[in-house]
C-alpha cells in the first residue's frame, strides 16, 4: 500500500469517527456533570463550580431534589397551563433535558417526604403520592390537606416544610406591613393587639396525612412572625428555623427618627429557631440594624431606645441588613462540600426595593457556619454572588430557592427569568 | 391697512402670551412635581419610574399613567392594591395620597406623564379639584 493510499484511508477512518460522535447526541457522558468556565455568571469561593443546569423555566419558587435526582420546581405563573415542572437528566451530563409539567396550581412552596411530593398554592397545601418509580404518574390526582389559608394578596405565598414526626408547618403571611389601622398610611397607629395575627404573621403545624385541614385541625405553632419565605427543619437538632421578611417604609413614615440610609438598612432581616408558642415580636417590635438592638416599632410608641416588652419576645440568632428579602433557607447536610458547611444554612435572598434612592441589594445567596448545638457559630458570608448581573437596580437574576441534590450538590433557583444553577465542590 | 397690520400684531402677540406660559407652566409643574415626586413617589416606583418586580407597578408607558386622567388622579387620592398593570400582578399596597393638595397632585402626575419616556398632556389644578370627592 502506498504512502498515499494509507493516509487516505487513515483520513476517512478520522472523519467517520468525528462524524460518528458529532452525530451522537444521546450519548451517556462519562465524565459527570462539569462546571462551566465562568461558573454559570455567578462567583462563588474557591473550589466551587457552578453549572446552568436549566433556563426559561417559569417562574421558579422554591425547588426540591428527588432521590433519584429528578428536580421539581414550583412555579409561581402557570407555564403552558402548568404550575410544577420535573426536569430531569437523562444523560449525565448535570443538565436537565427533559421537562414534564402538571399540577394547575400556581403557588411557591415545594418538598418530598417519605414518598409523597407536597406543593402549595396561596391558599392550600396538596400533596401527590409518588409511584414505584419514584415519580409522580402521568395524571395523578393530588390530595388536598390543607385549604382555606389566607390570600389578600400581600404576603401571600405559603412556603413550608416537615418534621420527621408527620407534621407539616406553613407559612401565613401577614398581608400588612406593620398591622396598622390603615395599612402603610403614614401617620396610622399600630393596632394592639393585632387583629392580623389570629390568622396569619406566623407559622401553622398541620398533620401531613389528614384532608382538607383548616385554621381549626391546625396548631398556631409560633406567631409574630410577618411574613417567613425561608423555613427548615433542621433535622441536626430536630427544631424549625425560619427567616423572617422584616417591615418596610421607617424612613419614608418616619424621616425625624431615621435617616434614608438608616431606613434602607433597618430594621433587620431575621433568622429565628422557633419553638411551639415562640412570638417573635411583629408587629410591636423590629430589631435595629444599627442599634443591634430588638425595640418597639414606632407604631407602637417606638423611639429607636424603648424596647418595650420585645426583651421578652423570642430574639432571632441572626441579623441582616434590611429588605434584602431572604426567600429560601436550607440546612446542608451532604458530603460533597467542605466540613465547615456541613449543618449550616444557606439562604437565598431575592434582593430588596426598599432601599431607593439608595442602591439595590442582596440578590446573593449567604453562608451560615452552625455548631452542633444548632446554633450559628460564625459570621455570616456571601456564598453565591452576581446574579443581579451590571445593573443592581435591574437584577437580571433572583435567587428563590434552595435544594439538595443526592450527590450533596447544591442547586438555586431564580424566579426572574427561570434559571437554575447547579454548585458543586471538588477536593 | 394700518389697522390691519396693527389687529394681526396683537393677535401674534397674545398667542405668544398664551402660548410662552402654557411651555414653562408645564415645565414649572414638571419640577414642582419631580418634588412631590422624591418625596412620596420614589420609593416604591424608584428614580427611572420602573417599579419593582410584582411589588410595585411600573409607571412607565401603561394606561394607568397615559390614559384616563380622571382615574389616575383618583389611584394618587384613594391608593390601590392588587392591581395588574401590562398582564403583570403587583401586590403592594398603595396608600391614599389624600393628603397632599390638588397642587401637589397635579403637579406630580404632570411630572409623571411627562418623565420616564412618557409624553401625555399636563394634569390641572382644575382637573383635580374636580376628582375630589364633594366634602
Amino acid at each position: 500500500m502506498s504512502i498515499f493510499r494509507q493516509s487516505f484511508y487513515c483520513l476517512m477512518a478520522c472523519l467517520l469517527t468525528l462524524s460518528a460522535c458529532a452525530g451522537d447526541t444521546t450519548k451517556v457522558a462519562t465524565n459527570g456533570p462539569v462546571p462551566d468556565p465562568d461558573n454559570g455568571g455567578i462567583k462563588l469561593p474557591a473550589g466551587f463550580g457552578g453549572q446552568i443546569v436549566a433556563d426559561k423555566v417559569g417562574r421558579v419558587r422554591h425547588i426540591f431534589v428527588n432521590s433519584n435526582g429528578d428536580l421539581y420546581a414550583k412555579l409561581e405563573k402557570l407555564k403552558d397551563g402548568k404550575g410544577i415542572v420535573r426536569l430531569r437528566d437523562k444523560n449525565g451530563d448535570g443538565k436537565f433535558d427533559e421537562t414534564v409539567g402538571f399540577g394547575n396550581f400556581i403557588g411557591t412552596g415545594m418538598a418530598i417526604k417519605n414518598g409523597y411530593l407536597y406543593a402549595s398554592s396561596n391558599t392550600e397545601v396538596f400533596r401527590y403520592k409518588l409511584d414505584e418509580k419514584n415519580e409522580v404518574p402521568d395524571g395523578a390526582q393530588p390530595e388536598k390537606i390543607i385549604t382555606g389559608l389566607w390570600d389578600h394578596h400581600q404576603h401571600e405565598a405559603k412556603p413550608f416544610t416537615l418534621d420527621n414526626n408527620g407534621n407539616i408547618y406553613v407559612t401565613i403571611g401577614a398581608p400588612s406591613n406593620c398591622c396598622q389601622v390603615q395599612d402603610r398610611v403614614k401617620g396610622s397607629p399600630g393596632q394592639s393587639p393585632c387583629p392580623i395575627l389570629d390568622s396569619a404573621g406566623g407559622i401553622w403545624q398541620f398533620k401531613v396525612d389528614k384532608t382538607n385541614q383548616s385554621y381549626a385541625e391546625g396548631v398556631r405553632y409560633a406567631t409574630g412572625l410577618r411574613n417567613v419565605m425561608g423555613l427548615d427543619w433542621n433535622t441536626a437538632v430536630n427544631s424549625l428555623y425560619v427567616t423572617q421578611h422584616g417591615r418596610d417604609q421607617l424612613f419614608q413614615f418616619y424621616p425625624e427618627m431615621y435617616s434614608q440610609k438608616e431606613g434602607a438598612e433597618n430594621p433587620s432581616e431575621e433568622m429565628f429557631k422557633v419553638k411551639l408558642g415562640s412570638d417573635c415580636g411583629w408587629p410591636y417590635c423590629y430589631y435595629d440594624y444599627t442599634k443591634k438592638q430588638k425595640v418597639l416599632n414606632p407604631e407602637y410608641g417606638g423611639d429607636r431606645t424603648k424596647a418595650g416588652d420585645c426583651g421578652s419576645k423570642e430574639q432571632s440568632i441572626v441579623q441582616f441588613p434590611g429588605h434584602l428579602a431572604p426567600n429560601d433557607l436550607l440546612f446542608y447536610t451532604g458530603d460533597m462540600f467542605p466540613e465547615k458547611y456541613k449543618n449550616g444554612a444557606f439562604i437565598a435572598f431575592h434582593g430588596s426595593w426598599n432601599r431607593a434612592p439608595e442602591p439595590q441589594a442582596g440578590f446573593f445567596v449567604v453562608f451560615v457556619p452552625f455548631g452542633k448545638d444548632g446554633m450559628p457559630n460564625g459570621n455570616w458570608d456571601v456564598f453565591a454572588d452576581g446574579f443581579a448581573g451590571a445593573d443592581i437596580n435591574k437584577a437580571a437574576y433572583r435567587p428563590c430557592g434552595l435544594a439538595q441534590g443526592p450527590d450533596g450538590s447544591l442547586y438555586i433557583s431564580d424566579d426572574n427569568q427561570g434559571r437554575i444553577w447547579r454548585i458543586t465542590y471538588k477536593k | 391697512m394700518k389697522l390691519i397690520v396693527g389687529i394681526f400684531c396683537l393677535l401674534a402677540l397674545s398667542l405668544c402670551a398664551f402660548t410662552l406660559p402654557q411651555q414653562s407652566g408645564l415645565k414649572a409643574s414638571k419640577d414642582r412635581g419631580k418634588i412631590v415626586y422624591d418625596t412620596y413617589c420614589l420609593a416604591c416606583h424608584m428614580q427611572d419610574g420602573g417599579g419593582a418586580p410584582r411589588m410595585n407597578p411600573p409607571l412607565i408607558k401603561t394606561k394607568f399613567v397615559l390614559g384616563d386622567k380622571k382615574k389616575l388622579i383618583g389611584i394618587v387620592m384613594n391608593g390601590l392594591s392588587g392591581v395588574e398593570v401590562e398582564g403583570e400582578d403587583y401586590s403592594n399596597v398603595m396608600a391614599p395620597h389624600n393628603f397632599l393638595t390638588d397642587q401637589q397632585i397635579a403637579d406630580v402626575l404632570t411630572y409623571v406623564r411627562n418623565s420616564f419616556g412618557n409624553k401625555a398632556s399636563a394634569v390641572t389644578v382644575a382637573e383635580v379639584k374636580a376628582a375630589r370627592p364633594k366634602k
